[in-house]
């Protein structure tokens, strides 16, 4: 008995905390665009639409298993669908949003289909063909998408009742748009398709013998997170207010990947982190070195992927276990406990284990190509 | 339990005070948006953000990494022309810090820096954007937050014929009036021409080529075959081959460096298709036809209006000289004999001119004085090739000269073609 | 000329640009075989080694020297490479290892702009100027050096692959790292080997490759998606695949830039997406490729 309440109080404590901290990062994030300059509000607006995107590459790639190296090209039809609306039919942004949002899901659904019989490496190539093609498509469709020279539409205004700067209101219409996002892909997982997804990525035979309905499951997957990369791409033509076919080189969609497992997969906080990193260490490149930023870009990518193998979120859970395993046992408790606050976090954080350790790689589900030659 | 409740809600109430705290006591690092602006006189009321009597600070964003950074080192020669400058007293007095930010060619992150430069950096004006998308992507917000944008780098014919941003302004020939000198050319020499062209399939190909097309409209020259590329692509070759079919009797070039190089050789290669080709002047660099072997490129035609540092008959230019030097001085790992380099160098030296000419020390009087050059010379820049703008005259440079590939370099011929001239003024 | 000629004209570049692709998928078949991954730095490696043979003769070597020289520097930079930046996240997610191989992408194209400008570079043509004329199709010596180059190469893999004792010790390395430690394999050595390998295969691929595209440091760039669409066509395991796969995307998007004209050249790019796409659902493992054979 005693246990049991006991752990209704740590849940409850567990819940409030949940609940202060939420209540802290609201304040936070409502405070920064009257504290920083313009331009710094700018880049967090920025973080915030690439937050989006790689949310949903996350329920793709870190809970479905499934690697897409196209989701440049998701954003792209997202961006073009706000701005072509906006161009031509002169719509108003906010109108722009469900059309993006609905017209992504339906290609991402169509390409679900075949991507039910790719794995791994080999979706991540015909993506990432996909994304090659998309620029010069965009180029051909002259007439609606205004070819090499792009479309030039107007950015989000603030309304005359709200005192803010366009900057400003900018910022507050993203926050709410991605906190809506994120909340969306957190409760996406805690419902039966994450259930799902998760059963299929660890055990896909497994799963389909308990009647995990596969295709289904898997197809959806793939819409939902084509959906919050048009999503993320519509806002930044609310932000940005220019789209060009070679703004949406493939590049874009390897820098996606690149920030989802830069920011850790599978766990919440990741897709942030990963946005943060894809938007800031550029410029702090460049900082360190004018003459070449690319070189210096390049080893921190590497660097990152040393020190945070499973990601930078899953970084804290794998310190707190190395310090853990070299304390006493009563001080690790509290250690261990940490990660499991968020059962979402995955495998990631909650199994801290050295880089040199071999076996990880066979009991590590997420992103590996299909091993063709198991026999 | 109770008190546990207690002292959650306690600390969460202390945590909203704090932030809401903060929240009103930061407005210190927003900094402020009202611009500094002149005092007194015929200025008053001018923006002075950036200039003093002292100094004078200017950005520039420049793909320094990504697939364009080729055109990167245009900064080089910017920021070569500068410390010369500074050297020599600065301009009218004033010292110039010049900003370099990297964009990759990516116009979000154009987008970024330009607002960087403005917002934290409080620079005089944006000196220059480089590409069509990234300067299409930052002009609406530099004009409306009145920002000069002098001497873009890129020559699509949008930044002259476009009314709405007047703080935006062009440099180098557009490709309209370049595609018009090559078609004035062909209507002379070769006025029955069945032309063949090959371009990049971006805004500097389509402009190119639509130039061509309306310029040659009614005469004999005729385009019979047309063949694009994407800068992805990794090569020409198959490009090449199906315009040989078409056995038009003049090839129209239009490529940057790599892709120039590859059809140049193709074409060398390709024994049973001579036609007579034409170059554009982007990949017209001796940088370009040297990896091709000057014997393969022998009566190759193009049209240029600055001064190549390639080229040994410009060694003893008293500007070239001094291009030279300060670039051994200042960028000593960077090739002076590479033509972007001296483009930087002419474009900086033709907007050292533009601040010469201000009226008022302000935004307003670099935008004033940049749509009002009046034949001003640039050292640089070819002899006969000035700078000149007016009102309904947003193109700075319309006018370019001939040349021809013989033995190692190039050799002007003919004088130089002043399209508003020969065609009028251009309009969207 | 005929319509005929121009055809077979137009196939025999298709042929030139598919064995570059082909010489590219040779290298990342190759790592795909001994360590299971994509390897997304393997064309700016082969970039990486074509400026150093370009700086060797630059330094006054002859072509035939310099050609060893750089295959045996690759060699050694393949092993480097895997023992500094591979190494340190072996055992980590493949998503992992892919991204640093992302991220060495990045690097190593921007070192070979910051030592070597973005200036297009003067590389030699091994091979002699012109080519043969079979009935108005001309072929160049260039383009049937290349072919005959690539066609060594796969015919050594072929040969390490299927008949030495090296390829089976590479698939259990590639398949089960753990349990090929525990039957005696020494893992670490084996992985350096196949980023060697796979390095100094690049390096030819890149020496026989500047003449014709010219080399800068973004001269495999645009290669690199039809590697992987040639890789992928033939089978990722199979260097016959490597390059079958690489001249059939070659003719095929030569031919259809050229004659279909809804597509046209600058659509021409989608023809390896639509490839990729049409063989993996219908036979997931290429043309050339093993079946997958999925333990439950």
């Amino acid at each position: 008995m005693s246990t049991i309440t006991a752990a209704l109080g740590t849940d409850r404590a567990r819940r409030r905390r949940a609940a202060l901290t939420a209540l802290l990062a609201a304040a936070v994030a409502g405070c920064v665009p009257f504290y920083f300059a313009p331009f710094q509000v700018f880049q967090l607006t920025m973080v915030l639409l690439y937050a989006v995107a790689l949310a949903g590459l996350n329920l793709l790639v870190g809970f479905g298993g499934q690697i897409s190296l196209g989701h440049g090209a998701f954003f792209a039809a997202g961006a073009y669908a706000a701005a072509v609306m906006l161009d031509r039919y002169d719509t108003g942004h906010l109108a722009t949003l469900p059309v993006a949002a609905a017209g992504c899901f339906l290609l991402g659904l169509a390409f679900g289909v075949p991507a039910l019989r790719l794995r791994g490496l080999y979706l991540a190539l015909v993506t990432l063909a996909f994304a090659v093609f998309l620029p010069p498509l965009l180029k051909r469709l002259e007439p609606v998408t205004g070819g090499a020279m792009g479309l030039t539409v107007d950015k989000l205004q603030p309304p005359a009742w709200s005192g803010l700067a366009e900057d400003q209101w900018t910022y507050f219409v993203v926050l709410g748009v991605t906190a809506t996002a994120l909340l969306l892909a957190r409760n996406l997982l805690r419902s039966r398709v994450g259930r799902a997804l998760r059963a299929l990525r660890d055990n896909e035979s497994a799963a389909e013998v308990m009647g995990v309905r596969l295709s289904l499951h898997k197809t959806l997957a793939f819409a939902w997170s084509a959906m919050f990369a048009g999503v993320a791409g519509c806002l930044y033509t609310w932000v940005i207010g220019f789209v060009s076919p070679d703004s949406f080189s493939s590049v874009l969609s390897i820098t996606l990947l690149a920030g989802l497992v830069i920011g850790g997969l599978a766990s919440l906080y990741g897709p942030l982190l990963g946005a943060a990193f894809v938007m800031y260490v550029p410029s702090v490149s460049q900082d360190l070195s004018e003459a070449a930023p690319g070189v210096v870009f390049g080893l921190l990518i590497i660097a990152v992927m040393f020190v945070a193998p499973t990601g930078l979120a899953g970084l804290p859970g794998r310190v707190l276990g190395a310090v853990a395993s070299r304390l006493p046992r009563t001080t690790a408790a509290p250690a261990t406990a940490a990660p499991d606050r968020t059962p979402e976090a995955g495998p990631a954080p909650s199994t801290p284990s050295t880089p040199a350790d071999p076996a990880v790689a066979d009991t590590e589900p997420v992103g590996a190509p299909p091993r063709t030659e198991r026999e | 339990m109770n008190h546990m409740r207690k002292t959650t809600a306690l600390r969460a109430a202390a945590a909203v005070t704090a932030a809401l705290l903060t929240a009103t006591a930061c407005n210190s690092r927003r900094g402020q948006d009202t611009q500094d602006t002149a005092a007194g006189g015929a200025c008053k009321g001018q923006q002075t953000t950036g200039i003093t009597d002292r100094t004078i600070k200017l950005g520039g964003i420049y793909p320094l990494s990504g697939p364009a950074s080729a055109y990167g080192t245009i900064s080089k020669g910017v920021a070569a022309y500068f410390k010369y400058v500074n050297d020599n007293g600065g301009m009218d007095g004033r010292k110039v810090q010049f900003i370099v930010r990297d964009d990759g060619y990516q116009p979000p992150k154009a987008v970024e820096e330009a607002r960087r430069l403005v917002e934290q950096d409080k620079v005089f004006a944006v000196f220059q954007t480089l590409g069509t998308p990234s300067t299409a992507a930052v002009w609406d917000y530099l004009n409306k937050q009145k920002v000069p944008q002098p001497f873009v780098a890129t020559g699509a014919s949008v930044w002259g014929t476009d009314t709405k941003h007047p703080w935006t302004t062009g440099w180098q020939p557009n490709y309209v009036a370049e595609a018009r000198v090559y078609a004035k050319y062909l209507k002379d020499a070769k006025p029955k021409a069945r032309v063949a062209v090959l371009y990049q399939n971006d805004d500097f190909g389509k402009d190119l080529l639509g130039g061509f097309e309306k310029a040659v409209a009614g005469s004999g020259v005729k385009v019979v075959a047309e063949q694009s590329y994407e800068v992805t692509d990794p090569s020409v070759s198959a490009q090449m081959a199906s315009l040989a079919r078409s056995k038009a009797d003049v090839l129209l070039d239009v490529t940057t460096p790599k892709f120039g190089s590859q059809a140049l050789a193709a074409d060398a290669r390709n024994t049973g298709w001579n036609p007579l080709h034409i170059v554009n002047n982007v990949a017209s660099s001796a940088a370009v036809l040297k990896p091709v072997g000057f014997k393969n490129v022998q009566g190759v035609v193009s049209a240029t209006y600055f001064k190549d540092p390639a080229d040994p008959q410009w060694a003893n230019d008293p500007e070239m000289k001094a291009y030279m030097n300060t670039m051994h001085k200042y960028a000593p790992d960077t090739d002076p004999a590479n033509q972007f380099n001296a483009y930087g160098w002419a474009v900086a030296s033709s907007l050292h001119k533009a601040l010469d000419a201000m009226k008022c020390p302000t935004r307003e009087g670099l935008r004033d004085a940049v749509r009002n050059l009046k034949d001003v010379k640039v050292g640089l820049l070819l002899p006969g090739v000035t700078l000149s703008t007016g009102p309904g005259d947003a193109f700075p440079i319309e006018t370019m000269q001939l040349m021809r590939f013989k033995g190692e370099r190039w050799q002007l011929f003919g004088k130089p073609v002043d399209t508003r001239k020969e065609f009028g003024p251009l309009t969207k | 000329m005929s319509a005929v000629t121009d055809l077979l004209q137009q196939a025999v570049e298709g042929l030139g640009s598919g064995a570059v692709y082909a010489s590219l998928a040779l290298a990342l078949v190759l790592i795909h075989r001994f360590t299971g991954i994509i390897n997304f730095a393997q064309g700016e490696l082969a970039m990486l080694s074509t400026y150093v043979a370009w700086q060797l003769m630059a330094s006054g070597m002859p072509f035939w020297l310099a050609l060893p020289v750089t295959l045996a520097v690759s060699f050694a930079g393949g092993m480097l490479v895997e023992r500094i930046v591979i190494r340190p996240v072996r055992g980590a997610p493949e998503l992992t290892v892919v991204i640093v191989t992302v991220g060495l992408f990045i690097f190593v194209n921007a070192l070979a702009g910051l030592i070597w400008s973005f200036t297009v570079k003067d590389f030699p043509q091994p091979f002699p100027d012109g080519g043969l004329d079979l009935a108005g199709v001309r072929v160049d010596w260039s383009t049937l050096g290349i072919l005959g180059v690539v066609a060594v190469v796969m015919g050594l893999l072929y040969l390490l692959f299927q008949h030495t004792s090296a390829g089976l010790v590479m698939r259990a390395v590639a398949c089960n790292p753990a349990s090929a430690r525990l039957s005696g394999i020494r893992v670490g050595r084996v992985l350096m080997l196949g980023w060697a390998l796979a390095a100094t295969v690049g390096a030819l691929s890149g020496v026989l490759v500047a003449p014709v595209l010219f080399l800068e440091p973004n001269m495999m760039g645009g290669v690199l998606i039809y590697a992987f669409a040639a890789a992928t066509l033939g089978g990722f395991d199979s260097p016959v695949g490597a390059v079958v796969g690489g001249l059939f995307v070659g003719v095929a998007e030569t031919l259809t830039g050229a004659y279909v004209h809804v597509v046209g050249e600058d659509l021409k790019v989608g023809v390896p997406f639509v490839i990729i796409l049409a063989v993996l659902l219908v036979r997931p493992q290429g043309l050339f490729g093993r079946a997958a054979v999925e333990r439950v």
